[in-house]
């Protein structure tokens, strides 16, 4: 009878509403669970925001001159890491790929990391893009339909479609795992399988959109180079990885988290041919620049030789080149990536390696010398630097606060009080006592 | 409590309310302000009454903005004399006065570069910032750049709210009102051209130029892009822009491309032409010549 | 058949010479609403200097000397116009001095003194009425305004003199000079 069925449909939703409330009070209460060295580490993030947010308002009061940006040099610091985060949010796919393409079981478990760090660092991206742009309070002029959006002439307009769609989809699929694994119920395959199989083209999709951001101008030379798609992928299969690796063997130390060797070796071995890619890929950039040895040399040659006495970052690109190679070759070398040293070593050296070459190193020099010629030498002002460090703060204290919530409850350790309706037939499990 | 939650009438309020929310939101601001290229005449009016207004409040300045529109059967062509410019500069601070430029910070719109004869127009070798005692300096010649109201504007392309656009007339123009200040068209645009507002832009009062066009010189805003319009507030009521009548040499010409009579048609058919950076296929309006 | 032959042969000559009536290179002709050259063009009266203007004033009680020689008078004019092989007679009409003359001999007044300037600078003279060659103010879509050659140019030493340059722009900052807050 009808009214039976509206009855059925509001005791559905009140129930749905109490779980999904428990779920929140659940996650409110595992925050805030935690030891000295916790406090101390979000207390440490904490100094990091609000130091972000004073140089911001300054930032937004007296505009983008507190930055080093010029005419000259239009990007800076800001894109930089926009750029290599995004590559950070595209990674996810790397153990998103073996695990279920592959069917490897040891990375089924933890594909669900990945994602949260996809989901942080896509956040990083757009608050990036937030503090980079003039008028932040016109934000609103890229959202249809209040605004209006350039596509599908502009790249940035695919851009905003892309990681924002990436972002809501990492954002479901991690949601719903941890939300049935609250109630002690195993996710529901025919939701989350096809979103992670869509994940993987997608996470090569943002990836190659934000490539085809600088790929597409023609004023740029240096970035005018089929070759930068495909690079800045390599370039995302190693760093977001090396991230992941090192917060995993954290886990593994401080919680029950249990994680395979060889799932860690697995990863490590992917992220050598990630490397290697990417190595190879500049080695051919810098083979057709200088043997090529035409005006458009210039960029290629300000990076890695300095031009006309201006060498600011000359030392960064060697850097860069010297990190990339020792991570290369910490990893290829099965017996070396095995040890946990080294391992961690390369894990340093990939992030720090990706995040020069990536950040600074492919914006500054795409733009220097500029397109009459003239040579600004940009390196962030003290109020990038605080901005920055406060974006990167709020992303650690969200992937730690994700973590916090999703290690428990991946692990079974921590349940709802409140049962799921055994609609699908699987087995609930009872609440641990202790809460 | 449990009958709130059980009562029917609970959930289709809810839901009603709801979307008479989302209903009027939508109205409202699909009905609210949006970039003025496809503002009706109406609508351009009232805005630019509501900018005339704010100018008096904020400059203190009785500032005019036109809305001046494309004239049909029009083309704004530029050609510059590179036999004849001594890099004086007086384009470069005619423009500031006439175009309402920041001082300080500082904005030129044009840029003059200073090249060395023997090796021709090469821009890895130029001088923008060449302050002899007198000009032009022996072995040297001169090109100034601004915008180039590219025919295929990389700007226009690239710009995520499509803030920019190409007028019918060929000038390429910015919505001061609807720029979010990304800069990506900064980036697209190979020749320079484009200016940022890093700070508050700052004129002394008694400079402002008060005869404005709402797509060109009227002052603009922290956090946005500008750049050369061609003088819309001139061009568009017949005149020559203000960079033409001040070059003391002659240097600079001005026209419609579609007359057949204009200089500009005469300059393309008998001078030796030339546009920079032609192989990146922009197309630019912004024509050099040696008239010699 | 040796008449036929050449009859033939005049008759093509005729018709190529026929067809080179058709289409004229275009570098030959002006644009259609530059005026003519026998047209006087209106211009802003000669930049003469205080004073000197109308010439007979003193020359007509004095017998023309055609004999090139340093003057004593108009001592401030330094000619430097191809000196070597010109000087004031030239240009200047011997027996009326409010008029100037043409090689030819035939008199022009100041205010035509473009067609005395195009013998030697004729591509300049073309550019010039087509709207080319110097200054442009007023309307691009309205009348032209013109300018003499001596409103620009000196006659007697054409050379421009070098100007001083505005300032330079100011290389790109660190600092804005606006960083001290409001």
């Amino acid at each position: 009878m009808p009214h039976e069925n509206a009855g059925n449909t509001t005791q559905n939703t009140a129930e749905t509403l109490r779980l999904i409330s428990g779920f929140a009070r659940g996650r409110l209460t595992l925050i805030r669970r935690g030891n000295r060295s916790y406090g101390i580490w979000l207390a440490f993030l904490g100094v990091l925001i609000v130091s972000g947010i004073l140089a911001w308002s300054g930032q937004v009061r007296h505009g983008l001159g507190l930055t080093a940006m010029r005419d000259q040099v239009s990007w800076g610091f800001y894109i930089g890491n926009f750029t290599f985060l995004v590559g950070v949010a595209a990674a996810a796919v790397v153990l998103v790929i073996p695990a279920y393409v592959y069917d490897w079981k040891p990375i089924r478990e933890i594909v669900i990391y990945g994602e949260l760090l996809a989901i942080c660092a896509i956040t990083m991206c757009l608050m990036f893009v937030t503090v980079d742009i003039g008028r932040p309070d016109r934000f609103w002029h890229l959202i249809p339909p209040l605004g209006h959006l350039n596509f599908p002439s502009s790249i940035l307009a695919w851009d905003v479609v892309v990681l924002n769609l990436y972002f809501l989809v990492n954002l479901i699929v991690a949601s719903h795992i941890l939300y049935r694994a609250f109630h002690g119920k195993h996710y529901m395959k025919h939701v989350v399988v096809p979103l992670v199989l869509l994940s993987i083209p997608m996470a090569v999709g943002i990836h190659t959109v934000t490539a085809f951001l600088y790929n597409g101008l023609a004023a740029r030379p240096y970035w005018n180079s089929s070759i930068l798609a495909p690079q800045f992928i390599a370039s995302a299969f190693c760093s977001g990885p090396a991230i992941l690796l090192v917060v995993f063997q954290v886990l593994r130390k401080f919680t029950s988290f249990e994680i395979k060797d060889e799932a860690i070796h697995k990863i490590a071995e992917l992220m050598a041919y990630a490397m290697f890619l990417n190595l190879f890929l500049h080695g051919a950039e810098a083979f057709k620049e200088f043997y090529s040895n035409t005006e458009h040399l210039l960029y290629t040659r300000y990076w890695y030789l300095g031009l006309g006495g201006h060498h600011t970052l000359v030392p960064y690109a060697w850097a860069a080149v010297f990190l990339n190679v020792l991570a290369f070759a910490l990893f290829i070398v099965p017996s070396w990536r095995r040890r946990w040293v080294l391992l961690n070593i390369g894990c340093l050296a990939t992030y720090a390696g990706v995040y020069i070459e990536k950040g600074m190193g492919l914006i500054i020099p795409g733009l220097t010398p500029d397109t009459l010629g003239e040579i600004y030498e940009y390196y962030p002002t003290i109020t990038e630097l605080r901005v920055a460090a406060g974006i990167f703060a709020v992303g650690f204290l969200l992937f730690t606060l994700m973590l916090k919530v999703a290690v428990p409850i991946t692990l079974g350790e921590f349940r709802g009080k409140e049962k799921m309706a055994v609609a699908d037939g699987s087995a609930g499990v009872p609440a641990l006592a202790g809460h | 409590m449990e009958t709130e939650i059980d009562d029917p009438k609970f959930t289709r309020r809810m839901f009603n309310t709801g979307a008479t929310a989302a209903g009027l939101s939508f109205i409202m601001t699909a009905c609210g302000p949006k970039r003025l290229y496809e503002a009706p005449q109406a609508l351009l009016r009232q805005r630019i009454q509501e900018m005339e207004e704010q100018y008096k409040e904020n400059l203190d300045v009785n500032v005019k903005v036109s809305d001046a529109q494309p004239i049909p059967g029009v083309q704004f062509a530029y050609a510059l004399d590179l036999s004849r410019c001594i890099g004086c500069r007086r384009c470069v601070y005619a423009c500031v006065d006439e175009n309402n430029q920041s001082r300080d910070p500082q904005i030129h719109w044009i840029k003059v570069f200073s090249m060395d004869k023997e090796k021709g127009v090469d821009f890895t070798n130029a001088d923008p910032y060449y302050h002899p005692e007198t000009v032009p300096e022996d072995g040297h010649f001169y090109i100034p750049v601004a915008c180039q109201q590219c025919e295929n504007p990389p700007c226009v392309k690239v710009c995520p709210t499509g803030a920019t656009w190409k007028e019918k007339d060929g000038i390429v123009v910015i919505d001061y009102d609807w720029c979010i200040g990304c800069r990506y068209c900064m980036a697209a645009c190979p020749y320079g051209a484009r200016h940022f507002n890093w700070t508050t832009p700052s004129i002394p009062k008694e400079q402002i130029n008060t005869n404005t066009h709402y797509l060109g010189n009227r002052p603009r805003p922290q956090g946005v892009v500008e750049k050369c319009t061609f003088c819309i507030q001139r061009t568009r009521a017949g005149r020559y822009p203000a960079c033409v009548e001040v070059c003391p040499v002659g240097a600079r010409k001005f026209g419609n491309l579609l007359d057949r009579n204009s200089e500009i048609r005469y300059i393309i058919e008998h001078k030796r032409v030339l546009v920079l950076k032609e192989e990146l296929n922009t197309v630019p309006k912004f024509f050099y010549f040696y008239a010699t | 058949m040796r008449l036929f032959l050449i009859t033939l042969a005049s008759a093509s000559l005729a018709l190529m010479g026929a067809d080179s009536t058709a289409p004229v290179a275009k570098k030959d002709t002006l644009p259609s609403t530059a005026p003519k050259p026998a047209e006087r063009l209106e211009v802003p009266p000669p930049p003469f200097s205080d004073g000197i203007f109308p010439c007979s004033t003193c020359h007509a009680n004095q017998k023309p000397n055609r004999t090139r020689r340093e003057l004593a008078f108009h001592t401030e004019i330094d000619l430097k116009h191809d000196e070597e092989h010109r000087w004031c007679l030239d240009c200047h009409d011997a027996d009326n001095r409010d008029t100037l003359h043409l090689a030819s001999g035939e008199p022009v007044p100041f205010e035509e003194s473009y067609r005395l300037c195009g013998q030697c600078h004729g591509e300049k003279l073309r550019d010039w009425k087509a709207g080319v060659h110097g200054r442009r103010t007023g309307n691009w879509n309205g009348a032209k305004g013109y300018l003499l050659c001596a409103h620009c140019h000196n006659p007697h030493q054409p050379h421009f003199k070098a100007l001083a340059p505005k300032p330079a722009p100011r290389p790109p900052q660190r600092v804005l000079n606006q960083q001290a807050p409001k």
